[in-house]
């Protein structure tokens, strides 16, 4: 009993930033400031939080300081999928169609669901890479070409990923 | 002006290229490949369209259409997911 | 001047954005089995989507729209790779052939009883590549 209670005390501050966030948004996409639209909107709002709780969304939330962290990381994907698109581009309008598909099984080097999430989905992310299949911390990459599959293996994504969640 | 009308012809002219995979695609994997990939170009000429007739109340179609747009796909997969297991369930019985 | 570098910036990335989409397209029809056709849809998700909405982004300047334009960004760029996961397992699973040559490849982090798991994983590996061939021959007596 005592344990849900601090349980329930800790997630307060988390619920009300969240309520914060979702007020704004409502705010913000609306753009009609009438009495009843704003009355549904602080519904609606409630009914959300009301929803995630339910799911226990909020029993999830303690990785929210790897927000902060994000940003540099973000950058080197974007560079990354910048220059594997560029890759692509040339690989599909090349008339001989110079494919050579590989499968490579990578052992993600983030352990925890929330790592591997955003490894999965970074490395689908760049062209040129798909993840099909995550079982028990080994990934199936699918790659376009050998050399798609080098610099995927080569880039630094795995370990950046490991950095950002696990410290 | 010209260039929302350029992008809109690149967008229309994939669209049709991803509805011609749509009805050749040998699997229906490659169906639903194409059908996202049309759902998620329908979203860019929202985008686009709302700015070519400056109503940006279409940038709400566009959101709700991603929305739905990637429910949809999931529940595909979902679809034909139970459908194959349901399958191999009656192989299983019909051996037994 | 700053109103005339935005206007051409933002015309830049619509027109490069457009070409991607096609290219996109384009590699969608023409790229031989699904696997493969999954990296030619990835084109038009990514950059192709990011290029056009910031080249309407800088059209747009500092209004409401630009809110909704980030947010449709934002979404599309969270929920592609997903969708893609998704649809690339169902079809893994229902054993799609990739004809691609296999490989792996030990992450540098952990060695510990990586050896282990290699030799326990290959053997899986093999399970899942039989049923898979099964089932293939199975839809192909059908």
């Amino acid at each position: 009993m005592r344990e849900e209670q601090s349980a329930s005390q800790s997630k307060t501050p988390i619920i009300l930033s969240w309520l914060v966030i979702l007020a704004v948004v409502w705010l913000l996409w609306s753009g009609i400031y009438k009495p009843l639209v704003i009355g549904l909107g602080a519904l609606s709002c409630l009914l959300t939080l009301y929803l995630s709780h339910r799911i226990g969304f909020f029993n999830e939330s303690t990785s929210i300081h790897v927000i902060p962290r994000i940003m540099g990381y973000w950058w080197l994907l974007f560079v990354d999928i910048i220059k594997s698109s560029i890759d692509v581009t040339r690989i599909i309008l090349d008339p001989k169609l110079p494919i050579s598909p590989v499968e490579v099984e990578l052992e993600s080097a983030p352990k925890g669901p929330i790592g591997q999430a955003i490894l999965g989905n970074s490395i689908t992310l760049s062209p040129g890479t798909v993840t099909i299949d995550v079982y028990k911390g080994r990934m199936r990459i699918h790659c376009l070409t050998e050399e798609s599959a080098n610099d995927m293996i080569a880039g630094k994504v795995n370990e950046r990923t490991a950095e950002l969640t696990e410290k | 002006m010209s260039m929302y009308v350029i992008v809109s012809i690149a967008i229309l002219v994939t669209m049709t290229l991803a509805l011609a995979r749509a009805l050749k695609g040998p699997s229906v994997y490659d169906r639903v490949l194409a059908v996202n990939m049309f759902g998620t170009k329908t979203v860019l000429l929202l985008a686009v369209v709302a700015f070519f007739y400056g109503r940006p109340d279409f940038l709400d179609l566009a959101l709700a259409y991603a929305l739905i747009n990637f429910v949809g796909i999931l529940a595909v997969l979902e679809f034909f997911q139970s459908q194959r297991n349901d399958d191999e369930e009656q192989a299983k019985e019909q051996e037994e | 001047m700053l109103e005339q570098v935005l206007y051409v910036l933002s015309w830049i990335m619509l027109t490069v954005g457009g070409f991607f989409v096609l290219v996109g397209g384009i590699g969608a029809l023409r790229l031989p089995n699904f696997y493969t056709r999954m990296h030619a849809a990835s084109v038009t998700d990514t950059i192709a989507t990011f290029l056009v909405l910031g080249g309407l982004l800088l059209q747009a300047g500092l209004t409401i729209a630009t809110v909704k334009l980030i947010a449709i960004l934002v979404f599309l760029l969270l929920t592609g790779p997903t969708a893609s996961y998704a649809l690339a397992n169902a079809a893994l699973l229902s054993g799609v052939k990739s004809n691609a040559t296999f490989r792996k490849v030990n992450g540098k982090g952990s060695k510990s009883g990586a050896g282990q798991e290699t030799s326990v994983n290959q053997e899986t590996d093999a399970s899942q590549e039989t049923s898979a061939s099964q089932e293939n021959n199975e839809e192909q007596s059908k």
